[in-house]
């Protein structure tokens, strides 16, 4: 198409300028945790994987690490099979209190974590499930729930209602049309929000200070505590741990878009 | 499509009785009782506490009246919101509009600018803001070893740092709707107020902009309540010396263990948010804007 309304020079100047700040701090985390030196910095010398090593030999790390992953694994869990029948079921009966029902879903999205905090907190404290996995896999899960809810939903909005009817006029149980009618159509939705749901818990910062204390403590808890109190370039090199997931789970997502809009 | 649409005319005849969209219900239960169970019952009870610690009635509304210092954290919270849509906002529309401009092939890697710094966790971008701005930073090395300054800048631990960290993060959400709103108008539109003779600022001024309105309305929607309830930059940029309303209620309920005044302002916090969305929500269809176009 001829895009005759062609941004000018001006625009287009400030949008890179705006984009390269977008990037800076982005790209200024690896190069850091090449350090050579004791201290944060770049690099004086030469760059060195000294601060990988003590990553990866470092207890402490590493247990982080894999609590975040089990954490978030299975919170992801919880919110795909929880959220996708949710979706289906809304959008097949599509009534008001169905639509009550997504406003319900988006709740976690608008309201901001910080107040849901305090609630979870305190209900924790009373069941006696701060500082567990339960009590994490659970909260994460549930705030995951809405990405899997909106995926879902939207890959819904291009499917054909009356293959479903036909399915089951045709005899096929309510069990059978969603395993074979309605799955395989809305599974790159299912997928998208199960990589929404899954980077969701892995960067959640604000819940796990509030429910976590000992036991437990993830990546981000980790790096919360290393911001505050010393800043040693170990914390670059988990902060590139974390940015790997995401961007692979970026890469995921827009190859899941592409194959969808073919 | 056709002879399925012969076969399945929309006006199926309703053969689903009550029975079978109980069937439908039980698949939408499990969601419904996990998010009333461990999100909405939790949620009611901060604010419940609000009103009945340390004792029952509006006694820590009232604070809200009286306190110089809880006044001072929400005057502080909303100029720091406002700066930071305001910044956000000119920024996001640049980028969009340069974005729906593109070549696609260009567009697609604007696009994994946009959406690159959406993904990543808020808390490394923060550790990474930090490394930059602080007084051994790279900014200030870099420009003490330019000779460009003679002693570090303060450019982190007060509201400038908050707010660079706030525009960073909030600049994707805005962009997304704005670019949204743009890449529905006509783009003959403007090539044809320009050919009745409008000049490029005019045509941009009285005919592209007011059609991205809604955009912009939206955007600043988002922004605005997210920045409303933001605790981690905050936080972390903010250095405990500029208290925005998040990181005080976290200091009230982990700190000083005052849950009245505590629930109280995440209370106040949520109605503002309420508040504004309601507002607009009627204004705006936010399902429009994001990415379904149904």
């Amino acid at each position: 198409m001829d895009r005759s309304a062609q941004a000018g020079p001006v625009a287009n100047v400030l949008a890179w300028s705006v984009l390269l700040f977008l990037l800076l701090p982005i790209s200024i985390v690896f190069p850091l945790s090449l350090t050579d030196q004791r201290f944060l910095s770049l690099p004086y010398e030469a760059p060195s994987l000294q601060h990988y090593v003590t990553f990866f030999t470092s207890e402490r790390w590493l247990t982080s690490t894999w609590q975040s992953l089990v954490i978030a694994v299975f919170s992801t869990l919880l919110a795909v099979v929880s959220g996708t029948p949710c979706a289906i079921g809304c959008w097949k009966l599509s009534t008001r209190l169905t639509d009550l029902v997504r406003v319900l879903m988006l709740l976690p999205i608008i309201v901001p974590s910080i107040v849901y905090a305090l609630g979870i907190y305190r209900l924790w404290i009373r069941l006696d499930l701060l500082d567990t996995y339960l009590g994490i896999i659970l909260v994460h899960g549930v705030t995951g729930i809405p990405y899997v809810v909106i995926t879902v939903s939207a890959t819904l909005a291009n499917f054909d209602a009356r293959l479903e009817q036909a399915a089951r006029s045709m005899g096929a149980s309510l069990w059978q049309t969603l395993c074979w009618v309605i799955m395989p159509r809305v599974m790159p939705g299912i997928a998208s929000g199960a990589i929404f749901a899954f980077i969701h818990s892995w960067d959640e910062a604000v819940l796990i200070l509030f429910i976590a204390s000992r036991a437990l403590f993830t990546l981000p808890r980790r790096m919360w505590d290393g911001i505050q109190e010393n800043l040693d370039p170990v914390m670059a090199v988990a902060a590139c741990v974390m940015m790997l997931l995401s961007m692979l789970a970026l890469a995921g997502d827009l190859w899941l878009r592409r194959t969808r809009d073919k | 499509m056709a002879t399925l649409a012969t076969a399945f005319p929309r006006t199926l005849p309703q053969t689903r009785m009550l029975g079978a969209s109980f069937s439908w219900w039980l698949l939408i239960a499990p969601a419904v009782i996990l998010m009333l169970a461990f999100y909405a019952f939790p949620l009611a009870e901060v604010l419940w506490i609000s009103v009945t610690e340390p004792q029952p009635g509006f006694g820590n509304y009232e604070r809200l009246l009286t306190s110089a210092a809880l006044q001072r954290v929400w005057t502080t919270t909303l100029r720091i919101c406002v700066i930071t849509t305001a910044i956000t906002l000119v920024a996001g529309y640049v980028v969009a509009y340069a974005l729906v401009s593109a070549p696609p092939r260009l567009q697609r890697w604007m696009f994994v600018c946009v959406l690159l710094p959406l993904w990543i966790s808020v808390l490394v971008r923060a550790f990474a803001w930090v490394t930059l701005l602080r007084s051994q930073g790279v900014v200030n090395q870099a420009l003490l070893s330019l000779g460009v300054i003679d002693q570090p800048l303060r450019l982190i631990w007060n509201e400038f740092g908050i707010a660079v960290g706030m525009v960073h993060y909030m600049i994707p959400y805005a962009v997304l709707p704005l670019y949204a709103s743009m890449r529905d108008i006509d783009p003959r539109l403007v090539p044809a107020a320009r050919g009745l003779g409008a000049t490029r600022l005019e045509a941009f001024r009285r005919v592209f902009l007011p059609l991205t309105l809604p955009g912009i309305v939206a955007a600043t929607v988002l922004v605005f309540i997210f920045s409303l309830g933001f605790y981690v930059t905050p936080a972390i940029l903010g250095g405990g010396r500029t208290l925005m309303v998040a990181e005080y209620i976290k200091l009230q309920i982990l700190d000083l263990i005052r849950w009245g005044v505590g629930t109280m302002m995440a209370t106040t916090l949520l109605v503002a948010v309420v508040v504004v969305l309601a507002i607009f929500a009627r204004i705006v269809d936010f399902r429009r804007l994001f990415g379904s176009r149904h």
